[in-house]
């Protein structure tokens, strides 16, 4: 077995994700055959092979990295707040977040 | 019903004055009307914005101006594609209400050449996904396949082309989101090379694979759509500043000699055999239009599937992470901010998303990391390696775009391993980035479309969509 009920929940933790006891058990059991698979990479060695990080060649994104720094307007803020859970312009509202 | 169908002619009649872009939209409106309750491949209409691009369009021809490449053409957009104005959902629930305050650049560019945004389609949510039944507001029927899947992840963009709800649509794929559909509904679709197209707007599932791209009628449309939506866009650092050739100019060019590649690995086991027999046949009529056909390795191909899910997932869990239920969506209220966090994306998403998540997120953690990320980093560039090696000896590569046919609703979806499996043939190009377009290569058992792909190296688009364009030509749908 790749992996345990208790990993899944260590995992949904830290994906803030809520998750049912079914679901905890089905997602177990699916993963591990998942994981079970992605195993097989391990019959390749690859150790002197460099990870491919990126797919563009510097060359294909020259001018990407070294813009000018402008001011442009960007108005949406109204826009963004409108459709928001809990808005407060110009700010989102949230739960409590630190204690006194 | 095969007038206005094409980009060329519905242009065309606009530009003659046969009909006016206002009574062509009002016309697609109304096929609409009668089929999405069956088909369910628009999520929302956007009659409101196509009328008033419409009577722009419809301005210029009174005007007696130059009409652009798409004045007056119909499209449909997936709903992953941001739309200033119009709901965009993702497919997710956890998007229900989402508005988006701009517009993507592929569509900003298709308006800017005249077309005119009838809606939003249909797709597995956040793009994850094979069959579109993954899509939170239901399944997509498949207008050329009664009863069976369309496909997925954009299911929607391919049924409203082959059901005649649009001229053109544009999808994403990701691991094959476009070309399986395209290949399942039985019409052309293709990615361009990553980087060619903007993702700017493109609500993110996996940044380093996703790509925009276009469903259309004929090849030649899909070269006109590509050509507009391609090119450089400062807004997307990973958008390319290589040149975007005259795909629609280039389409004539002759495929005599063309050197194609047969991957032997794409051949092997787990095929249908309908599917093979079509494909064998499609390889034939390559040969009478005189292409050289060359037997190709492809080694990793094996790895591809594993690799893919590895890099994909964990690219997903973390581009998922701003869904928290504070600046965008429905949440679900509770007591602490981080309860409030866990509840609403609880609630938000659906299985598989919560599946992908979960995967994602555990092979990154600490102690797995180096394990399965990094390893499948490394075998990605094993992959890629594999087709440069490939095209220092043929000009295209030509595979099968997915082991099987159409298959019925429900008989894949509780198996997310054999699900993904099937692919095969497609993530091996999204993980190389390469370009690769599926054109219809004849029917089975009736009525189930079967794709051809074809694959290009890296900024070869004309290549790929010349062979495919003399393959269409040739009666390759047909076969």
């Amino acid at each position: 077995m790749k992996i345990t009920r208790e990993d899944v929940l260590r995992v949904a933790d830290l994906a803030y994700l809520d998750l049912s006891d079914a679901e905890l058990d089905t997602y177990r059991a699916q993963i591990d055959e998942i994981l079970e698979y992605v195993g097989k990479l391990n019959e390749l060695d690859t150790t002197n092979v460099e990870p491919m990080a990126q797919v563009l060649a510097d060359d294909q994104t020259a001018d990407a990295t070294l813009r000018e720094d402008l001011v442009v307007p960007c108005a949406v803020a109204d826009d963004v707040l409108e459709h928001a859970a809990d808005p407060e312009p110009p700010y989102f509202r949230v739960p409590k977040v630190i204690e006194r | 019903m095969t007038a206005n169908e094409t980009i060329t002619s519905a242009r065309g009649a606009i530009a003659a004055k046969k009909v006016s872009a206002r009574e062509l939209a009002a016309d697609y409106f109304k096929r609409i009307a009668a089929r999405n309750g069956e088909l369910n491949a628009y999520l929302t209409l956007s009659e409101e914005r196509a009328y008033r691009q419409a009577d722009r369009v419809d301005a210029m021809v009174a005007q007696g101006k130059p009409l652009p490449p798409m004045a007056g053409v119909p499209i449909a957009v997936k709903d992953v594609i941001s739309t200033r104005g119009i709901r965009t959902t993702c497919g997710s629930k956890i998007l229900s209400n989402y508005i988006p305050p701009y517009d993507a650049t592929a569509v900003t560019r298709l308006e800017a050449a005249g077309a005119v945004i009838l809606g939003k389609t249909n797709c597995d949510e956040f793009a994850m996904g094979s069959s579109n039944e993954n899509s939170a507001y239901g399944p997509v029927q498949n207008p050329a396949a009664p009863g069976c899947v369309p496909g997925g992840s954009s299911g929607g963009s391919a049924a409203v082309v082959a059901a005649h709800l649009a001229v053109a649509s544009l999808g994403t794929d990701t691991g094959g989101s476009i070309r399986q559909p395209g290949s399942f509904c039985g019409i052309p679709a293709m990615m361009g090379s990553y980087g060619r197209v903007s993702r700017y707007g493109l609500i993110a599932f996996a940044s380093s694979l996703d790509r925009i791209g276009p469903f259309a009628r004929n090849v030649a449309d899909v070269a006109t759509v590509l050509k507009i939506i391609a090119g450089r866009d400062a807004s997307d650092s990973t958008s390319t500043t290589t040149p975007v050739d005259d795909y629609p100019e280039l389409l004539g060019k002759p495929v005599k000699g063309l050197r194609v590649g047969i991957p032997r690995e794409y051949l092997g086991a787990g095929m249908d055999s309908g599917v093979r027999e079509k494909i064998s046949a499609g390889v034939d009529l390559l040969r009478k239009l005189g292409c050289e056909i060359r037997d190709i390795e492809l080694p990793h191909t094996d790895y591809a599937i594993a690799t893919y899910y590895i890099i994909a997932t964990a690219e997903a869990s973390s581009n998922l992470a701003r869904y928290d239920g504070v600046r965008f969506g429905p949440r679900v209220e509770s007591d602490s901010l981080i309860s409030m966090y866990r509840k609403t994306r609880g609630a938000g998403f659906g299985a598989e998303v919560k599946r992908r998540i979960v995967l994602g997120t555990y092979v990154l953690s600490a102690g797995y990391y180096d394990a399965y990320y990094l390893k499948g980093q490394k075998v990605r560039a094993l992959i890629a390696g594999d087709f440069r090696k490939a095209f220092a000896e043929v000009d295209v590569i030509a595979t099968p775009t997915s082991p099987v046919p159409p298959f019925r609703f429900g008989e894949r979806v509780n198996d997310p391993l054999q699900m993904y499996l099937a692919d095969i043939y497609t993530v091996t190009g999204s993980l190389a980035g390469l370009p690769g377009i599926s054109v219809p290569c004849g029917r089975i058992r009736g009525t189930l479309p079967v794709g051809l792909q074809i694959f290009g190296p890296a900024f070869g688009e004309a290549k790929v969509l010349q062979l495919a364009h003399a393959f269409e030509q040739a009666g390759a749908a047909r076969l």
